[in-house]
């Protein structure tokens, strides 16, 4: 009944919202007055400009400071990239004098497969080969070790300081409660909306590209980090404290190694997030794989792009099924010391012959450092003339779905969120917080939803919230059931999960252009982006909550004769429900984080006034548009979270 | 930026050996930006092959458009080889305003943007390229989204441009919808060209695509700064721009201190002359071709020669 009403009054308002306004001529209904509207961007322009040009901590600048940090990050930076690629120099420029060469891309490919075996078995090791070698043979090495390189930097930054900080947290529980807003912000904020003050603080190059990554990579590694601490079991911390362990003992040989399997969940986190930033990043100078999507999809090679993209794809699985094996690697007897140093080693030895010789042989024979380009292949014309035949034969079948899905479905919600007032949106935001989490999260949420409107984004906002909810409607109504599909059977779920897989490590950029080419510029472009990305979670938790339900209960079902559809519908469907609620969660996230992504074909939304934002270096509008995005995205995440406990506490599992 | 430092590094390396290296005031590096545009990587890799070819040490550094002036007034970056008249306006006056940042003179180059249509549009829209025939078949170019309207394709809304204001005071039965980059811009022109489809939309020049593609500028009432600033004028006399865009010079601009630093540079880099016709065969032949920046601007350099020399006399 709350609900209903609720609606029935926002629907209400909606569709004459504009006629109230005329008809009392109060046009603050409609629109925010100007004359409230807080200058807080150019506040934080200026306090920008402030810490940039004139901050001081007596002997050093703020600036200096940072680009002490940028110095620090370029140092091992610079000789990984030498290793993996540019070789090593010295002298400048024209100077230069080569002193030892980069590693062959064999011994690299020899490697991770060697890797790759240590961490589980020969199977593996011929993935991980398999996956190196395409990069080889499709032309991409240069750019892919130039994107390894970068991956192999901000990877360990992100699960240090991640690691430390879940220490803290673990530690001292006000820590925890500090950071938890933070990481919520670091999460959230679209990362276009702080690439402009990175670039002031830490100069134009790789090391912006590496800071800006580390800070969107690394919170999943924090919270894993904290959660994996506090779940040790106490008989193994009080063992530790019996045999009389100083407490950083305790910490680095107690409890780390027992929460290591934990904590390779999040160093795994740290690796794909790393990976998804690859365009963003080569945008301000990473260089690399994402560079080569950028430039071949603006001349609009979509074969170059694909090929491009597919390899950000493989080194992510590559990497990705290496690290979780490593998380659940079994401990292996010690060799025999006795043995000599080789043969207690043949793996490590395996690869250092390797790399030596190949590396020699490189300095002889240039095919032996790269794979001659006469050997590499390209499938880039196959795919051009494929989409130019998708385009010329399917278009008009195309433009009748499109224009069934916007006067349908698409344009009615755009009129319906976009015609609330923004004072009654304050208000039904805190009222439907409020009663789902409590009357503090009520009135938080009415305070975020009020910053939002009193910034002057009010419209802004209410596309993007239809934007969102139409793509993360689309997406469940596709992903869930998938899911369940891929829940129920085995062979359905390993094709499917493959194709998830893809889809969210390829690079969004990768699918926008052609997406473009046959919708149109407009919101249904944008819509379908945003469906193809966010649709991984809503598939991956459906088919887990259908997976974890217990099978006692479904054979009670079937003893007392349910048909298997019954046993769907009223047995599985309830008791995953918890689950579709989380995967709904995650949805709504990857939706909002794709917004931004989506603005390059042209929405009107938050995520366009971020981007506008980055584009006139316009650093206080960037960060207040990020931050609406964060909070929008903090209301819904409360609420949905809220829902699914309900639920959890209705079906009594937990 | 980075597959040129590696293969200029190795190149020069083998090439030191047999050319004598000419004195240079400064052996640090002159930092050039490159941009995410072949023509600006090509013009920028012109210029620095140049200024090797003086025995200057050159480094490309990839850069925002925009945020490169941040760099380019701090001392970071040193060399911005394209600045458009008709889109970095703003930004060079701020910059110029400083005092770090200076004018090295135009490029050669001269920036066109306007709305732009293929050449198949001509059969159904007679007496283009003339603006009124093509407010007159208006109806040709409508979409579902738009109708009754003409749907006319415009630039990111960075990009300015003022469309939707000309529609609006020219009385054309246009709508504007913004595209979000270029690439999403010439995304849906190759698929209206593939398809022969009705469109028009803003296209800039020096690009690849007036080379790939058959199809001509609209003609308005040409522009004047009175046009922009003066309702009055012009053919509408209650509003501003009811006329087409400017075009203009694109500049080359630099940080402050590179005239001190390396005077000779400043001097090669104020001589660097190139104009639109030159450009565009070179971006044709790595947009369209697929042949590399390295390898075309390479050709040019050996054809050009007596060009290039002059330039660094």
């Amino acid at each position: 009944m709350f609900w209903l009403g609720l609606f029935a009054i926002t629907w209400g308002l909606s569709q004459f919202s504009f006629a109230i306004y005329k008809a009392l001529d109060a046009r603050w209904i409609v629109r925010f007055p100007k004359k409230y509207e807080l200058p807080l961007d150019s506040w934080i322009s200026s306090a920008m400009t402030w810490l940039v040009e004139d901050a001081h901590f007596g002997l050093f600048t703020f600036r200096d400071l940072t680009r002490f940090i940028a110095a620090v990050i370029e140092l091992p930076y610079q000789f990984v990239r030498s290793l993996l690629i540019d070789g090593f120099s010295v002298g400048q420029g024209q100077q230069a004098i080569e002193v030892a060469p980069s590693i062959s891309w064999i011994a690299i490919i020899g490697t991770m497969a060697v890797i790759a075996l240590y961490a589980r078995n020969a199977g593996l090791a011929m993935l991980a080969a398999l996956c190196f070698a395409y990069l080889a043979i499709f032309g991409q090495w240069e750019s892919a070790m130039v994107t390894l390189a970068s991956v192999l930097i901000a990877v360990p930054i992100g699960v240090t300081g991640g690691l430390l900080l879940g220490i803290l947290s673990y530690r001292h529980p006000w820590v925890e409660k500090a950071l938890r807003p933070i990481l919520d912000l670091m999460q959230t904020v679209p990362v276009f909306a702080y690439l402009v003050p990175i670039l002031f603080l830490f100069g134009f190059g790789p090391v912006s590209a590496l800071v800006a990554t580390v800070i969107y990579a690394m919170p999943p590694m924090v919270r894993i980090a904290t959660v994996a601490l506090q779940s040790v079991p106490e008989e193994v911390k009080e063992a530790g404290r019996m045999v009389g362990c100083k407490p950083h003992q305790q910490m680095w040989k107690v409890m780390v190694p027992t929460a290591l399997p934990s904590l390779m969940v999040g160093v795994n986190q740290v690796i794909m997030l790393t990976l998804n930033m690859v365009i963003i990043a080569s945008m301000i100078g990473a260089g690399g794989l994402g560079y080569d999507v950028l430039t071949s999809l603006r001349r609009l090679d979509i074969g170059g792009g694909i090929e491009a993209g597919l390899a950000i794809v493989v080194m992510a699985i590559a990497l990705d099924r290496v690290s979780q094996a490593f998380a659940i690697r079994r401990v292996r007897p010690r060799p025999d010391p006795a043995q000599p140093i080789y043969q207690r080693h043949p793996l490590i030895s395996t690869s250092v012959a390797l790399i030596v010789i190949s590396t020699l042989l490189g300095i002889y024979l240039p095919g032996f450092r790269l794979l001659p380009e006469s050997l590499t292949i390209t499938t880039g014309s196959i795919w051009t003339a494929m989409m130019e035949w998708i385009n010329v034969t399917f278009f008009d079948f195309f433009e009748a779905i499109k224009t069934f899905f916007l006067t349908t479905l698409l344009l009615p919600v755009k009129r319906f969120f976009s015609g609330i007032p923004w004072a009654w949106g304050v208000i039904v935001v805190g009222l439907a917080a409020g009663r789902v989490g409590g009357w503090k999260f009520g009135l938080m949420s009415a305070a975020m939803t009020l910053f939002i409107a009193a910034n002057g984004l009010w419209a802004k906002a209410m596309i993007t919230v239809y934007l969102v909810s139409v793509s993360v409607l689309i997406a469940s109504a596709i992903g869930i059931p998938l899911g369940i599909w891929a829940g129920q059977s085995n062979r359905a779920n390993s094709v499917i999960g493959a194709m998830i897989d893809t889809l969210q490590t390829l690079p969004s950029f990768v699918y926008l252009i052609p997406v473009v080419m046959l919708f149109r510029v407009g919101d249904f472009s944008a819509m379908i982006a945003v469906v193809l990305y966010a649709l991984a979670p809503a598939v991956r938790y459906a088919a887990h909550g259908i997976r974890s339900i217990d099978q006692e209960l479904i054979e009670a079902g079937k003893v007392s004769g349910c048909t298997e559809r019954q046993i769907l519908l009223r047995i599985k469907l309830p008791l995953a429900a918890p689950s579709l609620l989380l995967g709904l969660n995650q949805t709504i996230m990857l939706a909002l984080s794709m917004l931004v992504i989506t603005a390059l074909v042209g929405t009107r939304d938050l995520g366009q006034e971020v981007y506008i934002a980055l584009t006139k270096a316009n650093t206080g509008q960037g960060i207040i548009a990020g931050l609406s995005v964060a909070f929008i995205a903090i209301i819904a995440d409360r609420i949905v979270a809220a829902l699914a406990r309900n639920s959890q506490e209705k079906l009594g599992v937990k | 930026m980075t597959k040129f430092t590696t293969y200029s590094a190795t190149l020069m390396t083998a090439l030191l050996a047999s050319s004598a290296v000419a004195e240079v005031e400064s052996l640090d590096p002159i930092k050039l930006t490159t941009h995410d545009w072949t023509g600006q990587i090509i013009t920028t890799t012109i210029m620095g092959e140049v200024l090797k070819k003086a025995g200057y040490n050159v480094e490309y550094v990839q850069a925002d458009y925009i945020a490169q002036f941040a760099g380019l007034k701090s001392g970071d970056l040193h060399i911005a080889m394209e600045i458009w008249e008709t889109t970095g306006r703003e930004a060079m006056d701020e910059a110029f305003g400083t005092g770090k940042v200076v004018n090295m003179g135009p490029t050669g180059m001269e920036a066109i943007e306007e709305w732009w249509y293929p050449a198949y549009m001509e059969k159904l829209c007679p007496g283009l390229p003339d603006w009124k025939a093509l407010n007159d078949c208006a109806q040709e170019f409508s979409t579902p989204e738009t109708a009754p309207m003409g749907r006319y394709l415009g630039g990111p809304v960075t990009w300015g441009g003022f469309d939707d204001e000309r529609v609006e005071s020219l009385g054309m039965d246009f709508e504007v919808v913004h595209a979000g980059t270029d690439a999403a811009l010439f995304a849906e022109l190759e698929s209206a060209y593939q398809r022969e489809a009705p469109i028009v939309l803003w296209i800039y020049s020096p690009h690849w695509a007036t080379a790939k593609y058959d199809g001509k500028f609209v003609e308005f009432p040409p522009y004047s700064v009175e046009c922009y600033n003066d309702p009055s004028a012009g053919m509408n006399p209650d509003a501003a721009y009811d006329c087409g865009k400017p075009t203009g010079p694109i500049w080359k601009v630099a940080w402050s201190g590179v005239a001190d630093k390396w005077p000779g540079a400043a001097d090669a880099i104020k001589a660097f002359d190139i104009d639109n016709d030159a450009m565009g065969a070179l971006v044709g032949k790595v947009d369209l071709e697929g042949v590399s920046i390295e390898s075309v601007v390479s050709e040019w350099m050996t054809a050009n020669e007596a060009a290039w020399s002059s330039w660094i006399k």
